[in-house]
């Protein structure tokens, strides 16, 4: 049942916060929408600042998902720099740092993750940076250019964005990983001996299986990362990269069922019938996986923010979606698709060292997830072939000759 | 300045001023036009963005790039006019550009 008048307040003002608003004017939803963003500027593009913006080739305007007289011709009252700090769900009100209480008929919660801190020495230093916000990519900015150097502590995504962006700038770059490879926790090992060889052929130093104990400093401000080896990495700024923790606690105070995220169901509807919540707060199910997880993506993030906005809209829900994400490097585009869920076979086609082939994850006869570098129609098929389960030929799908339109069985 | 016609699958038109050095994507996603997700902002990545450009313009909307032709290979619904419109730069060349949206991108 939708309620096409009901005053929707959405907390968070993030891709996916930002894309519930806009659709839900989309989907002809006449009520009043109030959006809270703890940020000073309205949603925009998160993937960009650690590739693109960081690089000097984006702007603030083309990182802006709307201009922002967008909310205002379009009855969103968008209220920037304020968070909200309870929920009173009998009530149904939100208290804000700003003192008020706002009263809502649907709330959705997209307040997010945020960057994983280490608890350790010389944590407080000056050019101890994280990257999440305009404003963090902003600090690193600064720290970047000829002659610095930057320790990336964390060998992610985004540590290995930022190390990419960071030579391109013409800084040095060095990334210190507590595992014995990089991406442990996200790709297989073909990968992260790929993007290690692609890394160190643009200079960058990895030290790996190493243990960070502090920051050393001087006059409050970063010079070098300690080991437990007793090494220190000499640098300008560190950015720390090892991982974010969902913006739950504001849902779990409340009494809503979290567990690392808010549960949610298929239409992004946690246990109270009038709340929602999406993006990468939100632990939703996933039925081509037959489980429930969470996931930070930008993808994650819009398909949440649909789901929500069909639901409130009385709209049919959208068709379930093949989760997917990517990163670019220096000239690589890597596109995945699908999580390697209890996968047992790991399929290479083509030669990692053209720097043009893709993973595949299968269990049995089926793909679970594909990791593309620079390969569309593998990215593109994968995707495909994981949405509808068919059947493939393994033998097909190792032999680059055959095309990908002809894997399936 | 290029005044850009978008038409929705089902006919809809939206006749937008869109600023020259925006892709024909962005000028759709910043004025919320359905019909463009565009999940990748623009990274050529998704494919998410497909547009069938109108006879009349795709001589000045350029040929494909060797990644934006391998991605719509693969993408639904694909036309020889068929271009992802994250990769379609607008210039003062392109005022009065129609382009026509697919009923779904995915």
């Amino acid at each position: 049942m939708s309620d096409m008048s009901a005053h929707v307040v959405i907390l968070g003002a993030g891709h996916a916060g930002g894309t519930a608003a806009a659709l839900l004017r989309q989907y002809g939803h006449q009520g009043p929408i109030t959006l809270i963003g703890d940020e000073p500027i309205a949603p925009y593009q998160r993937p960009p600042l650690s590739k693109a913006w960081l690089k000097g080739e984006a702007d603030a305007d083309s990182l802006a998902l709307k201009p922002l007289e967008f909310y205002a011709e379009n009855g969103i009252d968008f209220r920037p720099g304020v968070t909200a700090t309870s929920i009173a769900r009998s009530a149904k009100t939100v208290a804000l740092s700003t003192g008020e209480t706002l009263s809502y008929d649907i709330l959705i919660i997209a307040t997010g993750a945020r960057a994983i801190s280490l608890p350790i020495e010389g944590a407080d230093l000056a050019g101890v940076l994280f990257l999440r916000t305009a404003a963090d990519a902003e600090k690193l900015k600064t720290a970047l250019g000829p002659g610095k150097r930057l320790a990336v502590v964390g060998g992610g995504y985004i540590g290995l964005e930022a190390a990419a962006s960071a030579r391109a700038l013409g800084a040095d770059a060095v990334v210190i990983e507590r595992e014995a490879r990089l991406l442990a926790r996200v790709a297989c090992e073909t990968l992260s001996t790929f993007f290690k060889d692609y890394h160190e052929k643009h200079g960058v130093e990895f030290i790996l299986g190493a243990s960070v104990t502090g920051f050393t400093g001087e006059d409050g401000k970063i010079t070098g990362v300690s080991l437990s080896d007793g090494r220190v990495v000499a640098c300008d700024a560190a950015l720390v990269g090892v991982g974010a923790r969902p913006n739950d606690e504001i849902a779990a105070e409340a009494g809503l069922e979290c567990t690392r995220g808010i549960v949610v169901d298929l239409e992004a509807r946690t246990s109270d019938p009038s709340i929602f919540a999406i993006g990468d707060v939100a632990h939703r199910p996933m039925p081509i996986y037959d489980r429930m997880f969470r996931m930070e993506s930008v993808p994650n993030a819009l398909e949440q923010a649909k789901q929500a906005a069909c639901a409130i809209t009385g709209r049919p829900a959208p068709a379930g979606e093949v989760p997917w994400q990517w990163s670019d490097q220096y000239d690589i585009k890597l596109q995945i698709a699908g999580y390697p869920f209890d996968v047992d076979k790991i399929l290479v086609r083509g030669d990692p060292a053209s720097a043009k082939f893709a993973v595949f994850h299968l269990k049995g006869d089926r793909i679970q997830a594909v990791e593309a570098i620079n390969s569309p129609p593998e990215f593109m098929m994968g995707r495909q072939l994981i949405g509808n389960r068919k059947s493939v030929s393994p033998e097909k799908l190792a032999d680059p000759s055959v095309s990908m339109k002809e894997v399936a069985v | 300045m290029a005044k850009i016609t978008y038409i929705e699958h089902d006919g809809t038109q939206h006749v937008i001023d869109v600023k020259t050095g925006l892709t024909v994507m962005e000028g759709a996603v910043k004025n919320n036009i359905p019909g463009i997700d565009a999940d990748c902002g623009g990274a050529c990545a998704c494919a998410t963005c497909h547009v069938y450009v109108d006879e009349a313009w795709t001589s000045k909307t350029g040929t494909p790039s060797a990644m934006e032709e391998s991605m719509l290979d693969f993408a639904e619904n694909v036309e020889p006019n068929s271009r992802l419109s994250c990769q379609i730069k607008i210039t003062d060349e392109l005022d009065g550009l129609v382009v026509r949206l697919p009923e779904s991108q995915h």
